[in-house]
């Protein structure tokens, strides 16, 4: 104990003096920071956001040429809606309702489809306990970082052969259309949905599910019961991404669509080959307003429940 | 009543082993554990995180399955039996209540999986099981996250008593509950048990709390139960230097047998000191073999080597007069030492006695008067004794 003592470091004598000029330097980088983080956003999303508005803008501006503002007009949305559009003789109300028609149907069974599984896969990749289960979980995240272009391709090519060998073997006259669009909506939709419902599983206690096991629930009442409505934000969130995301998908469907089935990013394509017209404008606003309440609705119901568990 | 104990349940040489990822390492949690729990038993598993106290709780419960050996509840073997169709329920340690339902319906739960049981019924015996563990009406219709943990551990608890459990497993339920509602909810299940006379059988690694509750304790040490008792044996007569330093505070000396006769043992620390101390009958011990004796600090008594001694009932002895008075008795052990350390804890007084050729002792001393009547001071002489009896000597 008596060595201790000489060991105990000794507090320095005297009073504490500040150094004022490194306080004032100090204080001047931080409020300089402040100002910094307000306006780092605005720059960082300027790029993204200003086209946008402008898109917006410029579907209610009454002037052919997009590049000056001449006053308010809703002229473009009625164009849209009355089979004018500028001089275009291709265009037609008709054929841009159908296709709309079209992303809604494909829209609606790729998600249905794409949710199912999505789901299921994500149930087997946070519950199951099976070899490969690790690199099968790596793969998920496959379809969000190759290329869609690489995607499309590859969808058509496969479509080719799987196409060529049906009709060969069978002597039927089976070709792209709805089935091949939706087939490969699923395709990338089903990693999303397992992404965003694996996430969900992830958070929940595995206790929850052994407590009902317990108090005397088999596996299916257990997962009805207990698991399920525990994970039914993020599946619905989950879905929602997927319908926007088929809703919105341009590349992929551009290669495996057929003759006649056209959905509405590929018909807006079509139109913009000849020339940008207000009227796209107005057709593009419209598709925007429709994305953002889904993945706003999407949004919502991951965020409140964020907070509920 | 019958006079013949009802075994509730029994497991025989059980054995868990997990593999790893690439099945290139095995550990084993739990090895060769048999026990016999009685019906109405208040049954501590008790031991430090990862001496496998858990994983033998969730085999009993189903969620895992044993490696080998068997386990039988109320003499049928269970290891094929799913976890739904066994009729033990359990209380977790975070409760693992359902979060989207509320307090009634995570109670009426497990009545309705049973399947038979008319509605109004189910409803009847959930609202009666959360009136038993003193929630109000009022609080049934509230989501487990508006309960304090308190509130919440005691819809756990009704949810498993609901289902009439033959067995109600505990895994660390009042862990997460600071020390006075812990009190008070250990004096809440005591009472409950007594009540019910359903068979508990409790996972914990406080040792004060196994004493308190338990009316057998099975301590255990890496995946294997070292000894099974009432607390008062457990405590008295630890069967291992594991479970004396586990359980309590214990001082250990090492030293060699000198000699031993029926149960006391004349074992040698050092040149100058041998000390008596008693061994369980059962234990085979030769001349010369190296010991443990473990002695609790609270069985050493302390009085000053000089001047005179005061006792409790208000007497006093001259000091070498006292001395002689109690090495007249056989049982007593007496070392003379020095007071290396004072350690003033309130209700005592813990001393650290120097003694021997380098021995040393803690020892605590209850705070009866004002603490300066019964200060020893650093440095002073003193004479510490004990009873042989409670110095136990330990081969393992």
């Amino acid at each position: 104990m008596e060595q201790t003592a000489a060991l105990t470091p000794r507090p320095a004598p005297g009073a504490i003096e500040f150094n004022q000029g490194k306080i004032a330097r100090d204080m001047l980088i931080r409020r300089i920071g402040k100002i910094g983080l307000a306006f780092n956003p605005i720059f960082a999303y300027f790029f993204l956001w200003a086209p946008i508005l402008l898109l917006v803008l410029f579907s209610f501006n009454d002037s052919r040429t997009v590049a000056t503002w001449r006053g308010f007009t809703l002229q473009w949305y009625a164009n849209v809606f009355n089979n004018v559009v500028g001089t275009e003789a291709r265009f037609s109300t008709n054929l841009m309702l159908q296709s709309f028609g079209n992303s809604i149907v494909v829209g609606i069974v790729a998600t249905i489809l794409a949710t199912t599984i999505g789901t299921m896969v994500a149930l087997s990749l946070a519950r199951g306990n099976f070899p490969g289960k690790r690199l099968l979980d790596g793969l998920l995240f496959l379809p969000v970082v190759i290329p869609e272009i690489t995607q499309g391709i590859s969808l058509l090519i496969f479509f080719n052969v799987v196409l060529d060998f049906v009709n060969q073997t069978f002597g039927t006259t089976a070709q792209l259309g709805f089935g091949s669009i939706i087939i490969g909506h699923v395709a990338f939709n089903v990693s999303y949905v397992a992404i965003v419902v694996r996430a969900r599983l992830s958070d929940m206690n595995p206790k929850l599910e052994e407590a009902a096991r317990d108090l005397g629930a088999n596996e299916w009442r257990t997962f009805w019961r207990v698991t399920f409505p525990l994970i039914v934000p993020g599946v619905i969130a989950g879905s929602l991404l997927a319908f926007t995301l088929s809703l919105d998908d341009f590349v992929i469907t551009f290669f495996v669509s057929g003759v006649g089935t056209t959905t509405l990013p590929v018909f807006v394509y079509g139109l913009l080959k000849l020339s940008v017209t207000p009227e796209i404008n107005a057709i593009s606003t419209l598709i925007l307003l429709l994305s953002t309440l889904l993945i706003g609705t999407a949004m919502l119901l991951l965020g409140r429940d964020a907070v509920k568990l | 009543m019958s006079q013949q104990p009802q075994i509730d349940i029994e497991l025989r040489n059980v054995v868990k082993e997990f593999t790893g990822r690439s099945g290139e390492f095995q550990t084993r949690a739990v090895d060769h554990v048999s026990l016999t729990i009685e019906r109405g038993e208040f049954f501590s598993l008790l031991g430090p995180s990862g001496c496998g106290k858990t994983t033998t709780l969730r085999m009993i419960a189903g969620f895992e399955a044993a490696s080998s050996g068997e386990i039988l509840l109320r003499g049928k073997a269970v290891q094929d039996v799913p976890p739904f169709h066994r009729p033990v329920n359990t209380v977790f340690q975070d409760y693992a209540l359902f979060p989207h339902m509320t307090a009634l319906q995570n109670v009426m739960f497990g009545l309705e999986m049973e399947n038979n049981i008319p509605r109004p019924e189910i409803r009847r015996r959930a609202e009666e099981a959360l009136e038993m563990v003193r929630m109000t009406p009022s609080q049934f219709h509230r989501k487990p996250r508006q309960f304090s943990g308190g509130q919440q551990q005691r819809i756990a608890l009704a949810r498993a008593l609901v289902k009439r459990p033959a067995v109600l497993l505990l895994d660390e339920p009042l862990g997460a509950l600071d020390l006075k509602l812990r009190k008070e909810m250990q004096y809440e299940l005591i009472t409950m048990q007594n009540d019910l006379g359903i068979t508990f059988i409790y996972v914990t690694h406080d040792q004060e709390e196994a004493l308190t509750m338990s009316d057998r304790i099975a301590v255990m040490n890496l995946g294997k139960v070292l000894q099974v008792g009432s607390p008062e044996e457990i405590y008295e007569t630890p069967n291992s230097r594991f479970v004396a330093d586990f359980i309590g505070e214990t001082n250990f000396l090492m030293g060699t047998v000198e000699s031993h006769e029926g149960i006391c043992a004349t074992v040698r620390l050092d040149e100058s000191t041998p000390i008596r101390a008693s061994y369980r009958s059962e234990e085979a011990l030769t001349n010369g073999q190296q010991v443990t004796v473990a002695i609790r600090p609270e069985k050493i008594n302390i009085f000053a080597a000089e001047g005179s001694v005061k006792h409790d009932d208000g007497t006093s002895d001259e000091a070498t007069a006292y001395r002689e008075k109690l090495l007249r008795d056989p049982d007593i052990v007496m070392v003379e030492g020095r007071v290396e350390y004072a350690n003033y804890i309130g209700t005592d007084t813990r001393y650290t006695i120097g003694f021997g050729n380098g021995q040393k002792l803690v020892m605590r001393e209850q705070n009866f008067g004002l603490r300066n009547d019964t200060y020893y001071e650093v440095g002073s002489r003193v004479f510490i004794f004990w009873d042989y009896e409670t110095a136990r000597v330990l081969t393992h």
